[in-house]
């Protein structure tokens, strides 16, 4: 079974959210990156860009696919995590360590408590899978 | 999350892949495996360095006896099929008046009066089709077995090493593109020294009904399991491992709108070996020259080029990419495409429309990977 932390948000584009004083550190689920396969390219934007929740802020690609990731809440992209660049396979080994991609300063701090807690996040992929 | 697969057709196969772990997809309306646990980058590593299974039971089967199989399947395909000889196998093509190709095929020589045509899976219906509906005075029998066969592929540097012990055959006799009838593992089979994936090794066809038998004593004597054992591919390191030795896949590089000779395969067209459906076509290609060629390319950029996004030219979109992937073993990402033959040359630059994004690259010969001659 994929791990699924407690003490993090989730959205049903299978991102996850640390929260951290008004900075929402962002990434993708084990869940996701066990359905992908091996990340071999992650394609993330530029500090200081702005970005809608729901909204795609790059890709992520196995060797078979591509597979766009979206923003679970709003805000400005004040670091991206470079280290993707050279390892992608991070996000395939840590993926909610390592492996997070940005970190956005929250535009609206309530929009995280409409995401999915851990619990709701498993019986969501519980339900997609069946 | 995918579709129930009611509808799709099962190789033998298919339980021995969900035991193992096998993720199952949709393809060509077969339920196939795109990769196991290990995951593709490993799978195509371990056959470029060791050795992989594959089951490719979902190809088709067509066997045509007679005293008239030689002349009937030379008049359909390009290929030469009067130059095998018992116990040889060859690379051909079942083409349309247009020089275009219905389907790219093996066909086996057992004998002079009975031959086999392995096809493509996704065609098999088409082919069958039109093999029958192209029936002329020619004394043939034709039938489709394809669900009589299994076909398993044991590819790879310790191909020969692994299958060995299972069979009496001196494998090291077996040509390249040749084959034997024999048994393995006590089982009736064909032992096919072919492949599509750049290395060396074997097909193996049996009954259907021997599939699991011989696919898990295969992974025994390949020490599946151990660090460098032989490991089961699915189809995503299949596609990988054939597009890094630029070899085409049906539906891709080659279609119904594709001739033999953009395509490069210019070596299975026998023009002088008698008429045959498309030699006219192709003929006179051949004298005027081909407009555009498939080419293969190395993205220079970062960034991972992938079927169907556009190729562009000092700015102008002049063909489309039929393959891209990241190839594994080379650690390059790379592709091959459709260019005019007035723009393009290998060294020369051309650019990729990654999903809106420009992404450099530049021609270069194919195939991308040779194995070591040992």
């Amino acid at each position: 079974m994929a791990n699924v932390p407690e003490n993090l948000h989730y959205s049903k584009d299978h991102e996850w959210v640390r929260v951290e004083g008004d900075t929402a550190v962002v990434g993708i689920t084990d869940h996701a990156q066990e359905q992908l396969g091996d990340v071999v390219y992650v394609e993330l934007p530029k500090p200081g860009e702005d970005f809608a929740a729901h909204e795609s802020f790059g890709s992520v690609e196995s060797v078979k696919a591509v597979s766009e990731i979206f923003t679970p809440v709003s805000g400005k992209v004040t670091e991206v995590n470079q280290t993707l660049n050279d390892e992608p396979e991070k996000v395939n080994q840590d993926p909610y360590g390592e492996g997070w991609m940005i970190k956005l300063k929250m535009s609206s701090r309530g929009e995280v408590d409409s995401l999915l807690t851990a619990a709701e996040y498993e019986d969501f992929t519980k339900a997609e899978s069946e | 999350m995918n579709a129930p697969a009611l509808e799709l057709k099962r190789t033998p196969l298919n339980s021995a892949h969900r035991r193992l772990g096998g993720r199952m997809v949709e393809f060509g309306g077969w339920d196939m495996p795109v990769q196991y646990p290990a995951g593709t980058m490993t799978e195509h590593l371990r056959t470029r360095t060791h050795a992989g299974l594959f089951d490719v039971s979902h190809m088709g089967e067509i066997e045509v006896r007679g005293p008239d199989a030689i002349p009937f399947v030379n008049r359909l395909t390009s290929n030469d099929a009067a130059k095998l000889i018992d116990g040889q196998a060859q690379y051909s093509a079942l083409t349309t008046p247009e020089g275009t190709v219905i389907d790219d095929l093996l066909v086996y020589r057992f004998a002079e009066d009975r031959l086999l045509l392995v096809v493509n899976a996704g065609t098999t219906e088409k082919d069958w089709d039109w093999i029958t509906s192209h029936r002329g005075d020619e004394k043939v029998e034709l039938r489709n077995v394809s669900a009589e066969y299994c076909q398993i592929a044991v590819q790879g540097p310790d191909a020969l090493s692994i299958l060995q012990p299972l069979t009496t055959v001196p494998l090291d006799e077996i040509k390249y593109y040749h084959f034997t009838e024999d048994k393995v593992d006590g089982v009736a089979a064909i032992v096919s020294r072919t492949g599509y994936t750049g290395e060396d090794g074997f097909e193996v066809y049996a009954a259907a009904d021997k599939a699991e038998q011989l696919w898990n004593k295969i992974l025994e004597a390949g020490k599946y399991g151990e660090e460098y054992g032989l490991l089961p591919c699915g189809l995503a390191a299949r596609n990988t491992l054939r597009l890094e030795a630029g070899m085409c896949l049906y539906g891709h590089e080659i279609d119904e709108t594709t001739t033999l000779l953009e395509a490069n395969l210019g070596w299975i067209c026998k023009l002088n070996k008698g008429d045959f459906i498309g030699r006219e076509r192709l003929a006179k290609q051949k004298e005027e020259g081909i407009k555009r060629q498939l080419v293969g390319f190395e993205v220079t950029d970062r960034g991972i080029a992938r079927d169907g996004q556009d190729v562009l030219i000092d700015g102008q979109r002049v063909g489309q990419v039929t393959s891209g992937s990241p190839a594994p073993f080379l650690k390059k990402n790379i592709g091959m495409a459709y260019i005019p033959v007035e723009s393009g040359s290998e060294g020369g630059a051309i650019e990729i429309d990654v999903r809106g994004r420009l992404v450099g690259a530049q021609i270069v010969p194919l195939p991308f990977y040779k194995r070591p001659k040992t």
